[in-house]
């Protein structure tokens, strides 16, 4: 039997009490905390200027050259990443031996790596006095500060988002699939074609928006190995950087033409990863 | 009628297998407890794992061989294999799936072949289905029509009844033991039913540790069961919790 609750003994209660309503304030306080420091500055850009101040700001001269070489490097850089990171994806997930493991943990590395230090690390592969360079060089090929730059600065920091998805999707693969479409007298290639590329499509669809994504914000390793050249290397990130000192407007309608795009490839990749 | 024969031993993770069989007239039925080896053998046999001793030949030629140093390719040994969830492929319709390991001169020809192996399962009418459409039964029909399509010169089937519901497994069971008397190839069915090891009425053969524990006709191990296993399995008793009554 239930004792009514205005009879309850108030003070042996009390501390519980404070601490159960401790919890959820604290809780409140500290994720709210989180929140307004995502949400304030998406504000800030969204709300300090007038529709008409936004579009004033696209039209800078910077805009169209910026989106034509964002365009062009994104979709050459994922094209890139995809006709090699799908094989090599293919390969780590079949196999289990420590070196493809170690293979894998250093194809992450630029997850995690400073932008800064890849366009270091890329000028001093790829630089006039980098490792290939003299190379590079002799056949007649400068890279540093083209737009052959671009894509492969777009290309190292993007690369790992679309392997870990694909390598994902693929080990996700029922291994007896692959085993019975071997003993149908299928090839690897005709495995990987017709039986481990469909049905991983979604995972890889996923992997390539990422990637995609990160290559269309690279920053950093695109300015110190590709510079900040005017409708040659100038992305759309550049281009915000460099409308900065010139045009506050510029730079904040760019700013949320990236924020919009970016927000329709996560809405796109959820959709795409339900069931 | 050509013969199956292996005679393997390697390492599977922890277990080592040491196994020697023969298949021909009639089924051979492997039985054993869990991680006795069974998948990891017919692995070896298929060729998608490799043994470090011994021999496998299939009606005289050799697929494997380690001291020869012989290892035909998985895909060019001839063997069909039906695994327990019957691996047919979500994204292709049965027809389709059937289709698959066909070799034909044309695309007309691969399909109409692959009807005519769909009939002769009587599954012709599910040839538009994909495979979630499908019962568990009907899947079974569709990826033995798609494993003889291929005319396999041998058969490996892993637990060929474990996914079937108890109302339809003891006609599925008396359907594939027909077809296995009817299409006379050597033949390893992997199993843990001692209903399935009596219908199939081959030779049966107990995979302990991964090593021939006993083997023989099931009224043989009936009556002399060598191991507890054996015992259990023979009185219908082995998929009880060890202590049950």
């Amino acid at each position: 039997m239930r004792a009514p609750v205005s009879q309850a003994p108030a003070s042996p209660d009390s501390g519980a009490a404070l601490a159960s309503w401790l919890w959820p304030a604290g809780l409140a306080v500290l994720s709210g905390g989180l929140l307004l420091l995502v949400a304030l500055p998406l504000a800030g850009l969204f709300f300090t200027a007038s529709p008409r101040q936004l579009l004033a700001g696209l039209a800078n001269p910077l805009v169209g050259p910026a989106v034509r070489v964002t365009l062009f490097t994104t979709t050459a850089s994922l094209a890139l990443v995809v006709a090699c990171g799908t094989p090599l994806a293919w390969a780590i997930a079949r196999r289990r031996t420590r070196a493809w493991r170690v293979l894998e943990t250093a194809l992450e590395l630029p997850v995690v790596l400073p932008p800064a230090v890849a366009g270091v690390a890329l000028l001093l592969a790829f630089g006039r006095r980098g490792l290939f360079g003299p190379t590079l060089a002799a056949a007649g090929i400068g890279l540093p500060f083209t737009r052959a730059a671009v894509i492969l600065a777009e290309s190292f920091v993007a690369a790992p988002f679309y392997l870990q998805a694909a390598v994902a999707a693929f080990r996700r693969l029922d291994p007896d699939l692959v085993l019975v479409a071997r003993t149908l007298g299928a090839s690897w290639s005709r495995v990987f074609f017709t039986v481990a590329i469909p049905l991983s499509r979604a995972g890889l669809a996923g992997g390539a928006a990422m990637s995609w994504a990160r290559a269309l914000g690279e920053f950093g390793a695109t300015l110190m190995f590709a510079g900040n050249m005017e409708g040659r290397t100038q992305t759309l990130p550049l281009a915000i950087y460099a409308a900065l000192e010139s045009d506050l407007r510029t730079a904040q309608s760019l700013s949320i033409v990236l924020v919009a795009v970016a927000f329709a490839l996560l809405v796109g990749v959820r959709a795409g990863a339900r069931p | 009628m050509s013969a199956l024969e292996v005679d393997v031993g390697g390492r599977a993770g922890e277990l080592a297998i040491d196994v020697a069989l023969r298949a021909s007239e009639t089924p051979l039925v492997v039985v054993g407890p869990n991680g006795a080896g069974k998948t990891s053998l017919l692995m070896m046999i298929l060729g998608a794992s490799t043994p470090r001793r011994g021999r496998i030949t299939l009606g005289g030629a050799t697929l494997f061989d380690a001291e020869q140093h012989v290892d035909v390719p998985l895909e060019r040994r001839g063997l069909g294999f039906l695994p327990q969830r019957y691996a047919l492929f979500p994204h292709l319709d049965a027809l389709q799936n059937v289709a698959y390991g066909i070799v034909a001169p044309s695309r007309d020809e691969r399909r109409a072949r692959a009807m005519d192996a769909l009939r002769e399962l009587d599954v012709s009418s599910l040839a538009a289905r994909r495979p979630a459409a499908l019962s568990a039964g009907e899947a079974q029909r569709v990826a033995l029509a798609r494993t003889l399509a291929r005319r396999p010169r041998a058969l490996l089937l892993d637990e060929p009844l474990a996914a079937l519901d108890v109302s339809v497994r003891r006609d599925v069971r008396r359907f594939l033991a027909g077809g296995l008397r009817a299409w006379r190839l050597p033949t390893v069915v992997v199993t843990h039913d001692r209903d399935d090891a009596a219908a199939f009425d081959g030779d049966v053969l107990v995979l302990e540790h991964g090593k021939v524990v006993q083997q023989g006709r099931l009224a043989e191990l009936e009556r002399r069961p060598e191991t507890d296993f054996v015992r259990q399995l023979t009185s219908g008793r082995h998929d009880l919790p060890p202590g049950a009554p």
